[in-house]
């Protein structure tokens, strides 16, 4: 099978939703010539003009609330926001505007609305430009929430974001946007709220998404060299969550570990450990750990932002101390 | 020009509409039948009418919380409007908004609860409706407190840099709440910010329904042409407090008192009468209709039954797959 990068993925999946439907289109910051900030619109402005692929000010508040104004007036727009730490400037836009017009509306109107936007370190990005917000999201009823880690979920995941019917909040990493994997050329879609199991193990479960997936597998490697196997559940969305499968894993493990990047206070880690002990609390051989970032602001110099992140020797040990219960 | 005399007529009808529904509601509200905040229009009929009627019916309506009057002058009938503030199964918007009054099939989108939220929502009504080819027109409203906010100079620079069919209609009536006009701006007209956009800023007597309609009628005939957005700033009163809770003690009672006497609809009524146009016959079956529209529209409301139980979780999403079993 052919192999593109994450960045070409997600372009793809752009390029034949818009030629599918003329209804879609993209706005953001520096989206058309520019090819925006992490160049995965880039050439899409040639294609489709500056109607369809359009440079907005520099003001994310109305690139939100006009993605609403004009979802539920007949269009599918697919808004930009350059980086995930600035959903702090149109928060009310995205939790309260798209997450909740259609309820306290009757319920009749849809919103069908897809926010890309890029979220992680990278390295030097510093407390504002390296974030990880999604928990601020899932706390917000009405929206749903996707975090590809592969090309092949890039591109499936954001061309599900953008046929459904509700606002969906579209976490792109961006370590991730140069790395290569399958992806067919025949179109497919990857449902929203089906985890994929990227590995299988017995011993342990590890809940990720994002780019953490790939820190939860290479832990997964070194503990198979130590005899511990243990499964991969990559959520792929967290809402909606695939419930099934993160329980069907952990009643086979009865251990779990979570990872995010994100910190641990309020976290991803937090939604989902309670989920698991609520469902489970009998079956479970151990308690519920999660591996994230300390709550503290993200740190400029590279020596604090190392100790800050999550990554896989900090899994494997977490791992380890969790099986010597 | 002078409209028609059924657009008169119809103005006349609204407006009175309009007021007769408030003032039932002021008494729905001491007697319990309305719960939260209730933010009445009372005194903004020139502006809230006169600025919807030359409207089409798929034209489109982002009005803030004091919605009565336009959501009344775009279609959206007394009953289910004073249903929904009631909490009925029956309102406008099911009883789950309360002030988020919406009628789609009339256009009127919706409110946003926080101040301000609308006008870039109308920027994207405005844009949807140019990049689908037609030539809808997107009406907002905000207070002159809210032009403080950045969304409004997000909203409109945007829609003017992409000459968008939106009208931005400032319903000043010199109070945000309790803080007067003086201590959060130096200028004394929201339209003067228009100059800084690039487009027409007009400043209309917001209590003369006729100057409002025809300021109206000219921005709509510049968006339908395709010329951009206009900003219409109408100077009024509102004669209740920001709420029906609140006394308004922060206002003179002899300010309160001059506005009242320059009341919209008494005004547009002399003027109807001294040009003839109705009769006092006319006048008076004009009043007992509508007064019959809002009893009608009371009973209606009082005899309408409450959401079910189950009604709390339905309609979240509109492709809830995967998400229901987890309520």
């Amino acid at each position: 099978m052919r192999r593109i990068t994450y960045r070409q993925a997600l372009r793809e999946a752009l390029q034949e939703e818009m030629e599918r439907d003329a209804r879609v289109f993209l706005m953001g910051e520096d989206v058309g010539i520019f090819g925006g900030n992490f160049k995965v619109s880039q050439g899409l402005i040639d294609k489709f003009g500056e109607e369809r692929v359009r440079d907005t000010t520099l003001a994310e508040t109305v690139i939100i609330g006009a993605g609403v104004g004009a979802a539920i007036t007949g269009m599918r727009p697919v808004c930009e926001i350059m980086l995930a730490d600035f959903v702090g400037v149109c928060f009310d836009e995205i939790y309260n505007k798209a997450g909740k017009w259609r309820y306290m509306h009757g319920c009749e109107v849809a919103v069908p609305m897809v926010i890309r936007t890029p979220m992680g370190c990278r390295g030097g990005g510093g407390a504002e430009h390296s974030q990880c917000p999604e928990a601020l999201f899932l706390h917000g009823p009405g929206l749903k929430i996707a975090l590809p880690s592969t090309p092949y979920d890039a591109k499936g995941l954001l061309k599900a974001a953008i046929r459904d019917d509700d606002p969906v909040v579209f976490f792109e990493h961006k370590l991730l946007y140069d790395l290569e994997g399958e992806v067919p050329e025949e179109e497919y879609i990857v449902p929203l709220g089906k985890a994929a199991i990227r590995r299988e193990g017995q011993d342990v479960t590890i809940l990720a998404y994002s780019f953490m997936v790939h820190k939860a597998l290479a832990a997964a490697e070194a503990l198979a060299a130590n005899g511990i196997e243990a499964e991969v559940v990559d959520l792929r969305t967290l809402v909606p969550l695939d419930v099934e499968t993160v329980l069907a894993s952990a009643r086979k493990t009865r251990r779990v570990v979570i990872i995010h990047e994100a910190n641990k206070r309020g976290g991803a880690g937090a939604e989902l450990a309670a989920i698991i002990q609520e469902k489970l609390f009998g079956v479970l051989a151990a308690p519920v750990i999660r591996v994230c970032a300390p709550d503290v602001p993200i740190p400029f110099s590279p020596a604090l932002e190392k100790v800050y992140l999550p990554d896989e020797e900090k899994l494997q040990q977490a791992v380890r101390e969790l099986l010597a219960k | 020009m002078l409209p028609e005399k059924n657009v008169l007529v119809e103005l006349y009808r609204k407006m009175l509409l309009d007021r007769y529904l408030e003032e039932a509601m002021v008494e729905l509200y001491r007697q319990g039948y309305i719960p939260g905040s209730l933010h009445l229009g009372i005194g903004h009929e020139a502006l809230s009418i006169g600025t919807t009627v030359p409207l089409r019916r798929d034209d489109y309506l982002v009005f803030s919380h004091r919605g009565v009057g336009h959501s009344l002058g775009k279609g959206v009938p007394a009953r289910t409007i004073l249903a929904e503030f009631m909490g009925r199964a029956t309102g406008c918007s099911l009883g789950k908004g309360g002030v988020h009054l919406s009628d789609f099939s009339v256009g009127c989108l919706g409110i946003s609860g926080s101040q301000g939220g609308n006008i870039v929502i109308a920027t994207g009504a405005g844009l949807s409706a140019k990049m689908r080819g037609t030539d809808q027109v997107t009406a907002v409203y905000f207070g002159e407190g809210t032009a403080n906010r950045g969304c409004f100079h997000e909203g409109i620079n945007q829609a003017a840099v992409w000459r968008l069919p939106v009208i931005f209609i400032c319903e000043n009536d010199l109070y945000s709440y309790s803080t007067h006009q003086s201590k959060i701006m130096l200028r004394e007209n929201v339209a003067d910010h228009a100059y800084g956009y690039g487009i027409p800023g007009v400043v209309v007597d917001g209590n003369d329904v006729l100057a409002v309609y025809e300021a109206m009628q000219e921005a709509i005939a510049r968006a339908r042409a395709g010329e951009g957005p206009t900003l219409i700033e109408g100077k009024t009163y509102r004669w209740r407090g920001h709420h029906e809770k609140d006394p308004a003690l922060y206002r003179d009672p002899a300010e309160v008192e001059a506005w009242k006497q320059k009341c919209p609809i008494k005004r547009f009524e002399l003027f109807l009468q001294a040009e003839r146009i109705i009769s006092p016959e006319e006048q008076a079956s004009i009043q007992d209709e509508v007064r019959q529209e809002v009893q009608e529209a009371i009973d209606f409301a009082l005899n309408s039954p409450f959401p079910q139980p189950e009604e709390l979780y339905r309609g979240v999403y509109a492709n809830p797959a995967g998400i229901l079993d987890l309520i």
